[in-house]
Formats: C-alpha cells, structure tokens, sequence
C-alpha cells in the first residue's frame, strides 16, 4: 500500500542534515518543502459536512502547504460499485481519474472513498485502457491521517482539544488502507487531549452505504454494539476519520438521546491555540 | 430430521431472501441470544490471540497455508487423481459424485450393501450439505449424531448454529433438560457430567453400529490419507469400530503433501478455536489388512462435486475453494454475531457462506446475503488461508446485477452516474436535497424512512462545502 512518491514527500539534503542535528535544534515542521494538494471532498463532505473540508484545508495550511479544491469533482463512485453496478461506477471513475489528472497528492477526510479511489480503482478499471491511469491516482491519494503522518511525517500540528476523546476506526481504512496508527499518533500529539481506547475499537459501526437502509435492522443491532463500547468509555467526543461512520453513530446516539458526539479528526486537528 | 429447516428453504429458494429479512429482523431484536453468542465468543478471541501469538510470524503462516491450499487448488486435475490412486492403493474404495443428489444414493447404496441396522456419524458439514440424514432416515435407518454439538442439535432437530460450534447458541440448562427428556438422565449444570451423560449413552451404539460415516479435513495427495481433526475421539471411533467405514468429502480438501498439512492443521485448531493443536489429528490410510487386529472391513471415499469445479472455473473466487472450514471468519463476523446462525437458512453459515452458497444453490436466490454485508472486512482478516471473502461479497453483487438487474434500482444507478459527471447538476442536485430534507423527513420516502426508523438525521447545512469555498477564494 506504500506508494514512492518521495520526490514529492520526502525531504530535501539539508532536511536531512537536519535529522542528525539533536532535536531541539531542529527547525519545526511546517518548514518542510511545501507540497501542493489537491483535495478529495466526497459528496457527503460537500453536501452535509462541509466544515470538515474547510477543517482539512485550515491544518493543511497551517502546516505550509498548498491547497487546491477542483469545482469538477463530484463523488467517486462507490454507492454503484458496492451495489454491483459496475458499468456505472466505471463511467464515474474514469471521470474522476480526469479530475485529478495531473495532480501532485489528492487527500481526502474519508477512508472509505479513498478506498475506492486506491484499492478499488484499479480493480474496476483493470484490462480497460484507463488501467495505468488508475493505478497512477491510487498511487497518490491518501486519507487525510496517513497524509499527515505518513507523507508528510507530522504528528504534531500544533492543536489544542481539552476534551477526552476515543477513536472510531472505519473499516475501510483499517483494512483496506491499513491505517490504525496514524489518527492515533496525531491525536496523542494534540494539547490537554485524553485518549481511551474502548473495547470494541477494530468493530464495524454498521453503516455500509446502501446497507444501512437495504438491511436496517442488521446495520442499527451493529450500531448498539459499537456505539455501546464508544459510549462505555464516557468520553466527551467520538473522534473519526470517517464523515458516513459518523452518521450512523450521532443518528444512533441521537435516537437513543444519548450523550456522546462525533467529531472529524480534521475538526480536532484544526482547533488550538498554538 | 436435524436438516429438516434447510430442507424447507431449500426447497423454496423464492423465499430465502424474506425469510432472511425476516429471521434476521426477529434476531435482532432478542438481546439476550445476541448477548448469550457474543459472550461465549469472548473467551474464543482470548485464546486465538494467545496462540496466534506463539506463531514466530502469523502473517506469515498464513502466506504458507495460503499457497499450500492455492497450489493443490490449482492443481486439483494432478493432485486428486494421485490421491485416488494412492488412496485405493491402501484398500479403499473411491465413488465420484458430480452433485448431492448423487452422493445420497451412493452412500444409501453402499449402507444397505453392507446390510447395516445401526449407523453412527461423526461431525461433517459436507452431510449436512447434501442433506444426508434426511435421505438415511427416510430408508428406514437410525442415524446418531456422535459429537456432542452435533448430537444435542439432533436432538433438538435443527441444524448446527455455526458449522464449527454447533450448539454454541445452546445453554446449559437447556443441554441439560434436553437430556433429561430424550435420555431420561438427571438434571445438572455441570458441563463434565452432561459430557459423561452423552459419553455413556454414545459407547454402546459405536459396538453396535455396522456403519460409521465420517467426513475429510484434508485428503493428503502423497501418501493417499484421509485427515480428520476432531476435539472429543468420537470420529476416531466412529471411523474404526463398524464394520464399513464411509467418509465424505468434496474435492477440494486436497492438499499436495504431509509437510502442507503440517502447516494447515495447526492453522485450522488456531483460527477456528483458539486451540494450538486439536486434540486428535488421526490419518485414515485405508481398511483392516491382513495382518492387523482391528478396523473397519471396508472403507469408502465419497467425493463430491457439487458445484466446486464450477467455483474452480472462475479465476476470482477460485480462492474461495481454500476454505478450511475452520469458522474464524463468522467468529469475527458482526453480522453472525447479529443475526445469528439460523437466519442464514444455510449449511455454511457466516461470511464464507454468503461467499459460496450461490454458487451452490444458485445466486439469484442467494445473492441477498452478499448484499447483507457492510464490507467491514474482518472475515478476511481473520481467514487463516486468506480467502478474499469480503470482495468477494462484491463480486457476487456484481454477478448478480450482470445476470438480472433490478429495473428501478438500475435507473436510479444510471440516474446518479449521469448527475456525477455533470458538477452544476449534482451541486443543483445537492442543494435541493439540502433544502428539501426537513420536507423528506417528515413524509418519510422509502430508503429514507428506513434509516429514521432507528436513527436521527442531521438537519442540512446552508451550504455545500464548494459554496464556501467559492467564497473563500
């Protein structure tokens, strides 16, 4: 899953000069070579939760970086896709590998449409003439943690939450991009935060897409028992980096009038004071 | 008679799909079943990762177990006929049977051949497959279940919960009851006694029994064996006091050599229960010889097709034919765990089952459990022969699409492609669903009164996140 961009990402001589200076002579991060991005805003983002777009932007920014919305992008497919409606999706892939067509690093708030966009791409497109291409948009996009951490080797943005929080892992990017430790790290690294794991953490929340409303009673008993576990740890907020996950569980929450909220990794990461 | 249930909904696959949606909807709402499984799987995680932990490298024990059943899949065409030729070679008998209507009459054959009265039968889902109790009871032949999961669900007369545990969702007490009904024994909650209640009971039948039927875990190609793995001695048993010996298997337990099956079997104990070994791994080579003082007669191998060379012809779930049969996958699965056993109406139960069962009842029937998948992954995480399962979810949706389209469902997916490639339709688009969603909440369209009924919905932003940032720039 590790992609070789390190013309891009990695960093310059002196950045690495600088590795073998002790670390409190080191020049803080946001001096790293500035990398233009290129955002990844599913459609949900777009229509129901805009600020966590605006929320990746501002820690983006922060850090130096550049930042590019393309107005042409609309979703990536996966609603056709995972419903077995391949020949649509297609059509809708191929349209968004000319969206992103030349773009340096395309990140995105959610492990589950950067899964279509990486794992599943290349699969829907394989044997077709947009196959190279495919594998060539897989290979730069990334969730917008293991942008942070991976890529750009941050951990520390400089935020303050003073709230305790526990992590929801969405399943996509647990298992299909093989992200667990990333949000972690970044979150450990964010002032006066409080993080508890609960005892359901690698748990599916039930969402699923068309699932939640094709087989509703499945995807709510899944919902009591991931919700339950984040509940049990009597944290203020459920952290995520997944915009659907936390549809389901606020909805959840909400009809059980209970108290914990979500909140996008994004939207942590860009509060602070520093 | 404990297959009577499948039999029902086999027999009326129309009706699998509401059946599904049904049970599941009933399931769901018994906290304390839900509860009672999670809970008795809360132990099994406990010891898997405590064994997986005293492999050097698990990961990469599953790489090995992998490609041994990869290569004696790919392989099948070399390695089964050596298998026959090295089985019959020890003195048993191999009978080929392309489907499950085939391998009943075989074995019913084979049974009153030998003259039989009493049968005994140790634990094989391949049976339980092709309905084989069912065919045996309606000649006229008594057929006892010998282990105890097995035994209490026959009892009981449902089919096993969970193609490993098969009595997992059974308590104690109801264990106890059960024997005290049938076997007129006295009420216990000990786990040991109710053990020795079916010990006793089971030891008489084994003397008596003419025909033992067993089933494969593995059919070792070099040396001609049959490997069979069991935890209570009761197939050890049941393969060598009757006088005729039957073993079932499908195909694909092939594996290439002894040194393949030195990786699988203690994959199969640890991914499946949590054990490191299970307790008796024996090696059938073949009938009483000459110079030996006991074992059965005669011995036969039934080898089933049904529907496996048709799986083997398809490059992209080919890999589904490495399937152990270990249950890891409906162990991690929140969806068995959910649901339960019983909702499936199938012999494999779990995600591996919503893999293979269209394919062994036919998909237009049986697509619906692949769509009853949030694609969470886990079941293919836990695979210790890294099946694909979950894509393969998404396969069988596919396939099904391809092979039937729902006319509606099909509109709605062209309509959304052709609003996705146009960016002023689907913002357009966007903003009135935003504007209209306090309306659609309240009239509650389909889809939408589905998600209500047990969630909230946020209300809409004012605007979409290209709006603002329209505005920033």
């Amino acid at each position: 899953m590790t992609s070789e961009y390190s013309i891009v990402y990695g960093r310059t001589v002196s950045e690495h000069a600088l590795r073998l200076v002790p670390l409190s002579f080191q020049i803080p991060h946001h001096t790293v070579h500035p990398v233009h991005i290129d955002l990844f805003i599913p459609c949900f983002v777009d229509q129901m939760t805009p600020g966590v777009g605006l929320a990746v932007t501002r820690v983006l920014e922060r850090l130096g970086h550049t930042v590019e919305f393309r107005p042409a992008q609309t979703c990536c497919g996966q609603p056709s896709f995972n419903s077995g409606y391949w020949d649509e999706a297609r059509s809708v892939a191929i349209r968004a590998l000319d969206v992103f067509e030349g773009a340096q690093a395309v990140v995105g708030p959610s492990g589950s449409c950067v899964a279509m966009m990486r794992v599943f791409y290349p699969q829907l497109l394989a044997g077709t003439p947009h196959e190279t291409r495919a594998l060539d948009l897989a290979s730069k996009t990334f969730e917008f943690s293991e942008f942070l951490v991976e890529k750009l080797g941050v951990t520390d943005v400089g935020a303050r939450f003073p709230h305790s929080v526990t992590y929801h892992d969405g399943c996509h990017g647990l298992r299909e991009l093989r992200i667990q430790q990333a949000p972690r790290q970044l979150l450990r690294a964010v002032k006066d935060l409080e993080l508890i794991e609960c005892d359901e953490a690698e748990s599916c929340c039930g969402f699923g897409g068309l699932f939640s409303v094709k087989f509703p009673m499945i995807s709510t008993a899944m919902a009591e028992v991931k919700g339950g576990s984040l509940a049990r740890t009597e944290c203020e907020y459920i952290v995520s980096s997944d915009p659907t996950c936390q549809l389901q569980l606020d909805g959840w929450f909400s009809k059980k009038k209970m108290k914990p909220r979500t909140i996008h990794l994004a939207e942590v990461l860009a509060g602070g004071d520093a | 008679m404990s297959v009577h249930d499948a039999t029902t909904k086999a027999a009326l696959p129309a009706e699998a799909k509401n059946q599904f949606l049904h049970d599941a909807a009933e399931h769901v709402r018994d906290i304390d079943h839900r509860s009672f499984v999670r809970k008795a799987l809360g132990g099994y995680y406990v010891t898997r990762d405590s064994q997986k932990a005293k492999y050097r490298d698990w990961e990469h024990a599953r790489d090995a177990a992998a490609l041994a059943k990869w290569s004696a899949v790919n392989r099948l065409d070399e390695l089964l006929p050596l298998f026959v030729t090295n089985f019959e070679a020890g003195g048993g008998i191999v009978h080929f049977a392309r489907d499950a209507q085939e391998a009943r009459t075989i074995i019913v054959d084979l049974v009153r051949a030998s003259n039989a009265k009493a049968i005994i039968k140790s634990k094989c889902m391949t049976t339980e497959e092709i309905h084989l109790n069912d065919a045996l009871e309606k000649e006229g032949y008594v057929v006892v279940e010998s282990d105890l999961g097995e035994f209490i669900q026959q009892l009981r007369g449902e089919p096993p919960y969970h193609f490993v545990f098969p009595c997992m969702h059974v308590r104690r007490g109801e264990i106890s009851d059960l024997f005290q009904k049938h076997l007129g024994t006295e009420p216990t909650q000990s786990p040991e006694e109710l053990t020795m209640i079916a010990r006793r009971y089971m030891r008489q039948l084994y003397v008596d029994a003419d025909v033992g039927i067993t089933g494969a875990n593995f059919l070792v190609a070099e040396t001609g064996q049959i490997s069979i793995t069991e935890n209570e001695g009761n197939a050890r048993l049941t393969a060598a006091l009757p006088r005729v010996h039957i073993a079932l298997s499908g195909i694909e337990k092939v594996v290439a050599s002894l040194a393949d099956l030195a990786v699988l079997l203690p994959m199969l104990a640890t991914a499946g229960t949590g054990q490191p070994m299970t307790c008796y791994n024996t090696l059938y080579s073949g009938p009483q010889k000459n110079d030996e003082p006991d074992g059965p007669r005669e011995m036969h191998l039934v080898l089933l097709d049904n529907a496996r060379t048709a799986i083997l012809a398809d490059p992209e779930q080919r890999d589904s034919l490495h399937c152990i049969r270990c249950g890891a996958c409906l162990n991690v699965c929140p969806i068995f765990k959910n649901v339960g056993g019983f909702t499936y109406g199938t012999t494999y139960q779990g995600p591996i089952g919503s893999v293979i069962t269209p394919h062994l009842r036919g998909l237009s029937d049986w697509n619906h459990l692949s769509s009853a998948s949030s694609l969470c992954g886990a079941c293919t995480d836990a695979c210790p022969v890294r099946i694909d399962i979950h894509h393969h979810l998404l396969h069988n949706r596919r396939n099904a699409v391809r092979a039937s389209p729902k006319r509606l469902e099909h509109i709605g997916h062209q309509l959304f492609a052709f609003v996705a490639a146009r960016p002023w339709l689907f913002a357009a688009g966007g903003k009135l669903f935003r504007w209209s969603l306090g309306f659609l909440k309240k009239i509650r369209p389909p889809l939408l009164r589905q998600w209500l009924e047990t969630r909230d919905l946020p209300p809409a932003p004012p605007k979409s996140f290209r709006q603002l940032w329209k505005e920033r720039s």
